[in-house]
């Protein structure tokens, strides 16, 4: 079976992109290979560890189980996109001052799922962090510092 | 970890799908959600010589309710059905199950009807439809028919549903006033495929349980209503010696799958626990409903 392709056009990061895509690509390979956005990382690439978390029509899903082909249309929001809008310039500060980072393989992935907490920001426990959290794998910090930068984001949000 | 060659055609209706369905056969493999087929293409487990994505099929979205029947749409997905009035109003068996539903970005993407059709033996959407007596709608090219949850689900990964033919709705009558539901599940972590599993629906009058379905998903094969156990705690309080009783009977109605989240008797040790469990919070539930 020969490579089948497709045109696509779809907005990345606000610009407006046209590639020819393999249909069987997924879109983190597209965004890396193609367009040299490697914030978004691939870990186990089967929809688990969460560090290929992008933003596609204004939500957060796994890169690696959506095909490149099928965001033809769709707007997409990788990490260096929402670190440009200044989205979430308060989590990202707090990331580096409480350590909630080691390595850094799964921030990307973190701050794109967190980012949708935030969004609408409302109390939550602990507890409830960590379930939204769940589908993010760290393997480094033992996820306390990460909670902890979420909670005192949070915080601020809620006062400010 | 690369998804092997493939044809792929984006849907712009029901018949055109139906017809390629027809043309292809099992060599198709319909994509909606994508969290379950995707992961089995990447790994290789699964080698579809097309895939005809459904994604944008407006007719196979929404959730709506008229005249006692909840219609969920086999596109919706279940960030939709956890955020959805109608299924918090009407079918709480199925709002206290969504958050047991993987993650915030694979409930974004994946689809109720997804997991109905592909019937994963863990997965909390089959169980609540058989608890609550669903009718799942398949279209062919030779016109739909209504499958009803109790003749739907056939054993591990396999359904009625045919290879010519798409889900494309889900039909569940609401939980009527007195109804009492409850969902439990255990996981080794939060999202995880569940080990062990319980979808109930019951009435409690006075201390007896009266027209329970209980449904145990995760150590089977298939989701399983338990029969025994059901004849077995019909009409009675919830008592030691009726514990006891669903105990030995729950032994009659599963035949836990051993697999490296435990062994057999393990997880019929868990589905005791949970049929306790699940019961007990029926009472409590039925007292301060």
């Amino acid at each position: 079976m020969s490579e089948e392709t497709q045109a696509i056009t779809l907005k990345i990061n606000g610009e407006d992109v046209t590639r020819t895509v393999a249909v069987r690509q997924h879109l983190v390979d597209f965004l890396r290979t193609e367009l040299g956005l490697t914030g978004s990382h691939l870990g186990c690439e089967h929809g688990i560890c969460g560090a290929c978390s992008v933003r596609v029509d204004g939500q957060v899903v796994r890169g690696c189980l959506m095909l490149a082909v099928q965001a033809d249309g769709a707007e997409v929001v990788t990490i260096e996109g929402l670190t440009e809008t200044g989205e979430i310039a308060d989590l990202q500060e707090i990331f580096v001052t409480r350590n909630a980072l080691q390595c850094g393989y799964c921030t990307p992935g973190m701050l794109m799922t967190i980012a949708e907490l935030l969004r609408d920001p409302k109390p939550v426990s602990r507890d409830g962090i960590r379930a939204y959290l769940s589908g993010n794998y760290c393997r480094c910090t033992g996820y306390h510092a990460i909670v902890d930068a979420v909670e005192t984001t949070l915080k601020n949000r809620l006062k400010g | 970890m690369k998804a092997p060659k493939f044809s792929y055609v984006r849907a712009d209706n029901i018949d055109q799908t139906l017809a390629m369905l027809s043309e292809h056969g099992e060599d198709a493999r319909i994509l909606a959600g994508g969290q379950s087929l995707i992961p089995t293409l990447n790994m290789r487990l699964s080698q579809p010589e097309i895939l005809i994505d459904i994604n944008r099929l407006d007719a196979l979205k929404g959730i709506s309710v008229k005249d006692g029947m909840v219609r969920i749409g086999a596109l919706a997905r279940h960030a939709e059905v956890a955020s959805s009035d109608i299924i918090a109003g009407h079918l709480p068996l199925i709002a206290e199950a969504i958050p047991h539903v993987a993650h915030i970005a694979v409930r974004n993407r994946g689809t109720f009807g997804g997991s109905i059709a592909l019937a994963d033996p863990a997965a909390e959407m089959p169980a609540c439809a058989l608890a609550l007596g669903a009718t799942f709608v398949l279209q062919g090219t030779a016109g739909r028919r209504e499958v009803a949850a109790d003749d739907y689900f056939l054993g591990l990964y396999e359904t009625a549903r045919k290879p010519d033919e798409l889900l494309v709705e889900t039909l569940i009558p609401t939980e009527p006033a007195g109804s009492i539901s409850v969902f439990l599940e255990l996981a080794q972590r939060h999202g995880d495929f569940a080990m062990a599993g319980i979808a109930c629906v019951t009435r409690i009058d006075g201390d007896r349980i009266i027209d329970a379905r209980l449904v145990y998903f995760g150590s089977e094969a298939k989701p399983t209503l338990a029969s025994n156990t059901i004849a077995a705690i019909s009409g009675k309080a919830w008592s030691e010696a009726t514990q006891d009783d669903a105990n030995t009977a729950l032994a009659r109605d599963l035949d836990p799958m051993t697999n490296l989240q435990g062994s057999a008797a393990m997880k019929l040790h868990l589905q005791r626990v949970l049929t306790k469990r699940a019961l007990d919070a029926a009472i409590v539930r039925a007292k301060t409903a």
